[in-house]
Protein backbone atom coordinates (compact mmCIF):
# COMPACT_ATOMS: atom_id res chain seq x y z
CA UNK A 1 0.00 0.00 0.00
CA UNK A 2 2.99 2.26 -0.58
CA UNK A 3 1.80 5.84 -2.32
CA UNK A 4 1.99 5.28 -5.68
CA UNK A 5 4.61 7.62 -7.78
CA UNK A 6 3.41 7.55 -10.96
CA UNK A 7 3.26 11.08 -11.40
CA UNK A 8 6.52 11.64 -10.39
CA UNK A 9 8.58 11.79 -13.06
CA UNK A 10 6.33 14.08 -15.45
CA UNK A 11 6.71 16.37 -12.16
CA UNK A 12 10.14 16.62 -12.13
CA UNK A 13 12.33 19.71 -12.40
CA UNK A 14 13.81 20.14 -16.22
CA UNK A 15 17.46 19.14 -14.72
CA UNK A 16 15.67 15.29 -13.06
CA UNK A 17 13.89 14.95 -16.85
CA UNK A 18 17.35 14.12 -18.85
CA UNK A 19 18.29 11.50 -15.81
CA UNK A 20 14.71 9.67 -15.88
CA UNK A 21 14.15 9.65 -19.64
CA UNK A 22 18.02 8.00 -19.89
CA UNK A 23 17.02 5.16 -17.03
CA UNK A 24 13.81 4.90 -19.20
CA UNK A 25 15.26 4.54 -22.25
CA UNK A 26 18.16 1.93 -20.51
CA UNK A 27 15.43 -0.05 -19.13
CA UNK A 28 13.76 -0.41 -22.09
CA UNK A 29 16.96 -2.08 -23.58
CA UNK A 30 17.67 -4.31 -20.90
CA UNK A 31 14.11 -5.87 -21.12
CA UNK A 32 14.14 -5.92 -24.76
CA UNK A 33 17.60 -7.79 -25.23
CA UNK A 34 16.13 -10.11 -22.01
CA UNK A 35 13.00 -10.62 -23.80
CA UNK A 36 14.55 -11.49 -27.45
CA UNK A 37 17.19 -13.76 -25.34
CA UNK A 38 14.10 -15.95 -23.83
CA UNK A 39 12.59 -16.25 -27.38
CA UNK A 40 15.53 -17.36 -29.32
CA UNK A 41 16.00 -20.14 -26.51
CA UNK A 42 12.03 -20.98 -26.80
CA UNK A 43 9.28 -21.72 -24.72
CA UNK A 44 10.60 -24.91 -22.61
CA UNK A 45 7.65 -27.30 -21.29
CA UNK A 46 7.06 -27.85 -17.60
CA UNK A 47 9.35 -25.81 -16.22
CA UNK A 48 8.98 -22.21 -15.72
CA UNK A 49 12.27 -19.64 -15.56
CA UNK A 50 12.45 -17.00 -13.57
CA UNK A 51 14.49 -14.06 -15.30
CA UNK A 52 14.88 -10.70 -15.14
CA UNK A 53 11.74 -10.09 -16.98
CA UNK A 54 9.62 -12.26 -15.21
CA UNK A 55 10.54 -10.76 -11.87
CA UNK A 56 10.09 -7.21 -13.25
CA UNK A 57 6.25 -8.76 -14.92
CA UNK A 58 4.92 -10.06 -11.87
CA UNK A 59 4.79 -10.11 -7.95
CA UNK A 60 3.54 -13.77 -7.88
CA UNK A 61 6.94 -15.91 -8.46
CA UNK A 62 5.64 -18.97 -8.98
CA UNK A 63 3.70 -20.97 -11.60
CA UNK A 64 0.24 -19.98 -12.54
CA UNK A 65 -1.07 -23.69 -11.28
CA UNK A 66 0.44 -23.42 -8.06
CA UNK A 67 -0.92 -22.08 -4.65
CA UNK A 68 0.95 -19.81 -3.10
CA UNK A 69 1.03 -19.01 0.66
CA UNK A 70 -0.13 -15.95 1.71
CA UNK A 71 1.86 -13.07 3.17
CA UNK A 72 1.48 -12.52 6.58
CA UNK A 73 -0.53 -9.29 7.35
CA UNK A 74 0.93 -6.38 7.88
CA UNK A 75 0.28 -4.29 10.75
CA UNK A 76 -1.07 -0.49 9.70
CA UNK A 77 0.46 2.84 10.74
CA UNK A 78 -1.28 4.23 13.66
CA UNK A 79 1.70 6.70 15.32
CA UNK A 80 -0.39 9.82 14.19
CA UNK A 81 3.03 11.49 13.20
CA UNK A 82 3.04 12.71 10.08
CA UNK A 83 5.27 11.61 7.87
CA UNK A 84 8.01 13.71 4.99
CA UNK A 85 5.98 14.12 1.55
CA UNK A 86 8.37 13.24 -1.09
CA UNK A 87 7.44 15.79 -3.51
CA UNK A 88 5.15 19.02 -2.87
CA UNK A 89 1.98 17.76 -4.86
CA UNK A 90 1.96 14.05 -2.61
CA UNK A 91 -1.04 13.67 -1.20
CA UNK A 92 0.25 13.07 2.66
CA UNK A 93 -0.37 9.42 3.57
CA UNK A 94 -2.48 8.26 6.44
CA UNK A 95 -0.47 8.03 9.98
CA UNK A 96 -3.66 6.14 11.39
CA UNK A 97 -5.67 2.94 10.96
CA UNK A 98 -8.93 3.51 8.75
CA UNK A 99 -10.47 -0.19 9.49
CA UNK A 100 -14.29 0.54 8.77
CA UNK A 101 -14.28 3.65 7.83
CA UNK A 102 -16.92 4.60 5.58
CA UNK A 103 -17.19 6.68 2.50
CA UNK A 104 -20.28 6.98 0.64
CA UNK A 105 -23.02 9.03 -0.33
CA UNK A 106 -24.64 8.89 3.03
CA UNK A 107 -21.61 9.34 5.16
CA UNK A 108 -17.97 10.46 4.84
CA UNK A 109 -16.25 9.09 8.40
CA UNK A 110 -13.04 11.29 7.53
CA UNK A 111 -14.51 14.50 7.15
CA UNK A 112 -16.15 13.76 10.83
CA UNK A 113 -12.58 14.82 12.06
CA UNK A 114 -10.59 16.73 8.75
CA UNK A 115 -14.08 18.85 7.73
CA UNK A 116 -13.35 22.82 8.56
CA UNK A 117 -15.96 22.19 11.10
CA UNK A 118 -15.11 19.35 13.00
CA UNK A 119 -11.04 20.33 13.66
CA UNK A 120 -11.55 22.50 16.27
CA UNK A 121 -12.48 19.59 18.47
CA UNK A 122 -10.59 16.95 16.59
CA UNK A 123 -7.17 18.77 16.19
CA UNK A 124 -6.79 17.37 13.27
CA UNK A 125 -5.22 18.39 9.94
CA UNK A 126 -8.53 20.64 7.75
CA UNK A 127 -8.55 19.08 4.74
CA UNK A 128 -6.87 21.62 2.09
CA UNK A 129 -8.48 24.16 0.61
CA UNK A 130 -7.74 23.09 -3.07
CA UNK A 131 -10.77 20.33 -2.09
CA UNK A 132 -12.94 23.15 -2.01
CA UNK A 133 -12.28 24.46 -5.54
CA UNK A 134 -14.59 23.58 -8.46
CA UNK A 135 -12.63 22.88 -11.66
CA UNK A 136 -12.36 26.34 -12.13
CA UNK A 137 -10.65 27.44 -8.79
CA UNK A 138 -14.19 28.48 -7.27
CA UNK A 139 -13.94 27.95 -3.51
CA UNK A 140 -16.97 26.38 -2.63
CA UNK A 141 -18.35 25.97 0.97
CA UNK A 142 -18.00 22.03 1.31
CA UNK A 143 -15.52 19.82 -0.49
CA UNK A 144 -16.35 19.22 -3.90
CA UNK A 145 -17.34 15.74 -4.97
CA UNK A 146 -14.56 15.60 -7.31
CA UNK A 147 -12.44 15.53 -4.01
CA UNK A 148 -14.73 13.61 -2.12
CA UNK A 149 -13.72 10.29 -1.71
CA UNK A 150 -10.54 10.71 0.11
CA UNK A 151 -8.56 7.07 -0.13
CA UNK A 152 -8.57 7.53 -4.12
CA UNK A 153 -5.41 9.49 -3.30
CA UNK A 154 -4.83 9.17 0.59
CA UNK A 155 -4.23 5.63 1.80
CA UNK A 156 -2.85 4.22 5.32
CA UNK A 157 0.45 3.01 5.48
CA UNK A 158 1.90 -0.58 6.27
CA UNK A 159 4.73 -1.86 8.36
CA UNK A 160 5.78 -3.83 5.34
CA UNK A 161 9.23 -4.26 3.39
CA UNK A 162 8.72 -2.97 -0.18
CA UNK A 163 7.80 -5.47 -2.75
CA UNK A 164 10.13 -3.97 -4.99
CA UNK A 165 13.40 -1.70 -4.38
CA UNK A 166 12.83 2.00 -4.69
CA UNK A 167 15.71 4.46 -5.54
CA UNK A 168 13.58 7.01 -5.53
CA UNK A 169 14.89 10.76 -4.16
CA UNK A 170 13.36 14.10 -3.98
CA UNK A 171 13.99 17.01 -6.10
CA UNK A 172 16.31 18.61 -3.04
CA UNK A 173 18.74 15.27 -3.07
CA UNK A 174 18.90 15.39 -7.08
CA UNK A 175 19.97 19.63 -7.21
CA UNK A 176 22.27 18.79 -4.34
CA UNK A 177 24.13 16.12 -6.87
CA UNK A 178 24.10 18.11 -9.62
CA UNK A 179 25.32 20.93 -7.76
CA UNK A 180 28.05 19.39 -6.20
CA UNK A 181 28.91 17.69 -9.72
CA UNK A 182 29.35 21.42 -10.87
CA UNK A 183 31.62 22.72 -8.16
CA UNK B 1 -75.94 -0.09 33.47
CA UNK B 2 -75.49 -3.50 34.24
CA UNK B 3 -71.76 -3.03 33.92
CA UNK B 4 -71.84 -0.84 36.88
CA UNK B 5 -74.62 -2.88 38.35
CA UNK B 6 -71.75 -5.92 37.66
CA UNK B 7 -68.61 -4.60 39.34
CA UNK B 8 -70.31 -3.21 41.90
CA UNK B 9 -71.17 -6.93 43.23
CA UNK B 10 -67.53 -7.52 42.39
CA UNK B 11 -66.25 -5.04 44.68
CA UNK B 12 -68.52 -6.24 47.19
CA UNK B 13 -67.39 -10.16 46.69
CA UNK B 14 -63.72 -9.03 46.68
CA UNK B 15 -64.01 -7.07 50.08
CA UNK B 16 -65.75 -9.87 52.06
CA UNK B 17 -63.33 -12.58 53.47
CA UNK B 18 -63.46 -15.51 52.54
CA UNK B 19 -65.89 -18.37 53.22
CA UNK B 20 -64.52 -21.61 52.19
CA UNK B 21 -60.57 -21.15 51.89
CA UNK B 22 -58.12 -20.50 55.12
CA UNK B 23 -56.10 -17.88 55.70
CA UNK B 24 -53.16 -19.75 55.66
CA UNK B 25 -54.23 -21.78 52.15
CA UNK B 26 -55.17 -17.77 51.03
CA UNK B 27 -51.58 -16.59 52.24
CA UNK B 28 -48.93 -19.14 51.56
CA UNK B 29 -50.93 -20.26 48.02
CA UNK B 30 -50.69 -16.38 47.10
CA UNK B 31 -47.15 -16.09 48.10
CA UNK B 32 -45.84 -19.53 46.02
CA UNK B 33 -48.62 -18.85 43.13
CA UNK B 34 -46.87 -15.32 43.46
CA UNK B 35 -43.16 -17.14 43.37
CA UNK B 36 -44.17 -19.55 39.93
CA UNK B 37 -45.43 -16.10 38.39
CA UNK B 38 -42.61 -13.57 39.08
CA UNK B 39 -40.14 -16.42 38.04
CA UNK B 40 -42.03 -17.23 34.94
CA UNK B 41 -42.20 -13.71 34.26
CA UNK B 42 -38.59 -13.34 34.76
CA UNK B 43 -37.64 -16.02 32.84
CA UNK B 44 -40.29 -15.22 29.73
CA UNK B 45 -38.12 -11.41 30.11
CA UNK B 46 -34.84 -12.97 29.98
CA UNK B 47 -35.59 -15.06 26.80
CA UNK B 48 -36.64 -12.21 25.00
CA UNK B 49 -32.97 -10.95 26.04
CA UNK B 50 -30.89 -12.64 23.97
CA UNK B 51 -29.76 -12.57 20.74
CA UNK B 52 -31.53 -15.46 19.61
CA UNK B 53 -34.35 -13.79 19.83
CA UNK B 54 -33.53 -11.03 18.34
CA UNK B 55 -32.27 -12.71 15.02
CA UNK B 56 -35.59 -14.70 15.11
CA UNK B 57 -37.04 -12.25 13.32
CA UNK B 58 -36.11 -11.68 9.40
CA UNK B 59 -35.74 -7.64 9.96
CA UNK B 60 -33.14 -8.37 12.44
CA UNK B 61 -31.20 -11.27 10.97
CA UNK B 62 -31.07 -10.47 7.61
CA UNK B 63 -30.12 -6.59 8.10
CA UNK B 64 -28.75 -5.67 10.91
CA UNK B 65 -27.24 -8.61 11.84
CA UNK B 66 -25.40 -8.72 9.17
CA UNK B 67 -24.16 -5.25 9.11
CA UNK B 68 -22.78 -6.04 13.21
CA UNK B 69 -20.77 -9.38 11.66
CA UNK B 70 -18.45 -7.23 9.85
CA UNK B 71 -17.54 -4.99 12.62
CA UNK B 72 -14.66 -5.12 15.62
CA UNK B 73 -17.95 -5.67 18.27
CA UNK B 74 -18.54 -9.37 16.87
CA UNK B 75 -15.43 -10.03 15.34
CA UNK B 76 -11.78 -9.41 16.79
CA UNK B 77 -8.53 -10.67 18.19
CA UNK B 78 -9.60 -11.24 21.86
CA UNK B 79 -12.64 -13.12 21.31
CA UNK B 80 -15.05 -11.90 23.49
CA UNK B 81 -17.48 -9.95 21.65
CA UNK B 82 -21.08 -8.02 22.01
CA UNK B 83 -24.67 -9.75 21.38
CA UNK B 84 -27.89 -7.25 20.58
CA UNK B 85 -28.69 -7.04 24.28
CA UNK B 86 -25.64 -5.99 25.59
CA UNK B 87 -25.97 -2.76 23.61
CA UNK B 88 -29.92 -1.92 23.09
CA UNK B 89 -31.13 -3.25 26.50
CA UNK B 90 -29.68 -1.75 29.99
CA UNK B 91 -28.67 -4.12 32.56
CA UNK B 92 -30.20 -2.69 35.37
CA UNK B 93 -33.78 -3.95 36.23
CA UNK B 94 -35.66 -0.69 36.23
CA UNK B 95 -33.95 1.21 33.10
CA UNK B 96 -34.76 -2.52 31.51
CA UNK B 97 -38.62 -2.74 32.15
CA UNK B 98 -38.83 1.01 30.80
CA UNK B 99 -37.04 -0.35 27.34
CA UNK B 100 -38.92 -3.46 27.39
CA UNK B 101 -42.08 -1.52 27.56
CA UNK B 102 -41.06 1.38 24.99
CA UNK B 103 -40.28 -2.26 23.14
CA UNK B 104 -43.94 -2.41 22.57
CA UNK B 105 -43.95 -0.11 19.79
CA UNK B 106 -41.64 -2.64 18.11
CA UNK B 107 -44.11 -5.31 18.16
CA UNK B 108 -46.64 -3.20 16.27
CA UNK B 109 -44.10 -2.25 13.59
CA UNK B 110 -43.77 -6.14 13.41
CA UNK B 111 -47.66 -6.88 12.68
CA UNK B 112 -47.53 -3.99 10.62
CA UNK B 113 -44.12 -4.43 8.33
CA UNK B 114 -42.91 -1.01 8.68
CA UNK B 115 -39.95 -2.11 8.01
CA UNK B 116 -40.16 -5.53 6.40
CA UNK B 117 -37.58 -5.31 3.80
CA UNK B 118 -34.63 -3.66 3.64
CA UNK B 119 -35.30 -0.85 1.95
CA UNK B 120 -37.99 0.25 4.41
CA UNK B 121 -35.27 0.43 6.68
CA UNK B 122 -33.27 1.88 4.91
CA UNK B 123 -35.85 4.89 5.02
CA UNK B 124 -36.40 4.93 8.16
CA UNK B 125 -33.13 4.66 9.75
CA UNK B 126 -31.88 8.07 10.50
CA UNK B 127 -35.39 8.29 12.84
CA UNK B 128 -34.57 4.87 14.20
CA UNK B 129 -31.16 5.54 14.69
CA UNK B 130 -31.87 9.24 16.31
CA UNK B 131 -33.99 7.18 18.90
CA UNK B 132 -30.84 5.22 20.04
CA UNK B 133 -28.44 8.19 19.96
CA UNK B 134 -31.16 10.45 21.93
CA UNK B 135 -31.47 6.91 24.53
CA UNK B 136 -27.38 6.71 24.93
CA UNK B 137 -26.90 10.55 24.96
CA UNK B 138 -29.43 10.56 27.72
CA UNK B 139 -27.80 7.65 30.22
CA UNK B 140 -24.49 9.10 29.22
CA UNK B 141 -23.62 5.89 27.34
CA UNK B 142 -24.43 3.39 30.34
CA UNK B 143 -24.50 0.47 27.59
CA UNK B 144 -20.80 1.48 26.28
CA UNK B 145 -19.69 1.75 29.46
CA UNK B 146 -20.40 -1.50 30.90
CA UNK B 147 -17.73 -2.92 29.31
CA UNK B 148 -15.72 0.75 28.50
CA UNK B 149 -15.49 2.52 31.21
CA UNK B 150 -12.71 5.78 31.41
CA UNK B 151 -11.20 5.16 35.04
CA UNK B 152 -10.23 1.67 33.33
CA UNK B 153 -9.23 2.75 30.26
CA UNK B 154 -5.01 2.90 30.05
CA UNK B 155 -4.33 5.74 28.19
CA UNK B 156 -1.04 5.50 27.67
CA UNK B 157 -1.88 1.80 25.65
CA UNK B 158 -3.85 3.58 23.21
CA UNK B 159 -2.78 5.54 20.13
CA UNK B 160 -1.54 9.49 20.89
CA UNK B 161 -5.02 10.75 19.28
CA UNK B 162 -6.99 8.12 21.23
CA UNK B 163 -5.85 9.25 24.19
CA UNK B 164 -6.15 12.86 23.42
CA UNK B 165 -9.52 12.79 22.87
CA UNK B 166 -10.38 10.41 26.00
CA UNK B 167 -8.59 12.66 27.92
CA UNK B 168 -9.81 16.12 26.41
CA UNK B 169 -13.13 15.35 26.16
CA UNK B 170 -14.70 12.27 27.94
CA UNK B 171 -12.70 12.46 31.38
CA UNK B 172 -14.46 15.67 32.11
CA UNK B 173 -17.61 14.62 30.55
CA UNK B 174 -18.12 16.96 27.91
CA UNK B 175 -18.83 14.69 25.67
CA UNK B 176 -20.23 10.77 25.91
CA UNK B 177 -18.95 7.95 23.72
CA UNK B 178 -21.88 8.08 21.59
CA UNK B 179 -21.14 11.39 20.27
CA UNK B 180 -17.77 10.45 18.67
CA UNK B 181 -18.50 6.67 18.62
CA UNK B 182 -21.82 6.42 16.29
CA UNK B 183 -22.03 3.53 13.16
CA UNK B 184 -19.35 1.02 14.85
CA UNK B 185 -21.92 -1.84 14.94
CA UNK B 186 -24.47 -0.98 11.83
CA UNK B 187 -24.33 1.03 9.26
CA UNK B 188 -24.70 5.02 9.45
CA UNK B 189 -28.20 6.36 7.84
CA UNK B 190 -27.53 10.01 5.90
CA UNK B 191 -25.46 11.65 7.72
CA UNK B 192 -25.81 14.79 6.39
CA UNK B 193 -27.84 16.66 8.56
CA UNK B 194 -26.31 14.94 11.73
CA UNK B 195 -24.39 17.23 14.24
CA UNK B 196 -20.30 16.74 13.92
CA UNK B 197 -20.67 14.73 10.60
CA UNK B 198 -20.54 17.59 7.53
Amino acid sequence: MRHQNSSRLERARPAMRGLAAFTGILALVVVAVTVSAVSIAGPRSGTVETTEADALATLRGSAINMEQTSPRMGKEVNTDLRPVRNYPEQPPTIPHKTRGYKINLKVNKCLSCHSRRAVEQSQAPMVSVTHFMDRDGQVLASVTPRRYFCSQCHVPQLDAKPLVANDFVDADTVIQVIRAKGN
Amino acid sequence: MSIIARSMALLGLLSRPSRHYSLAFLTFGGFIAGIIFWGAFNTALEVTNTEAFCISCHEMRNNVYEELRETVHYSNRSGVRATCPDCHVPHEWTDKIARKMAATKEVWGKVFGTISTREKFQDKRLELAMHEWARFKANDSLECRNCHEYVYMDITAQSPRAADHHERLLKNGEKTCIDCHKGIAHELPDMSNVKGWK
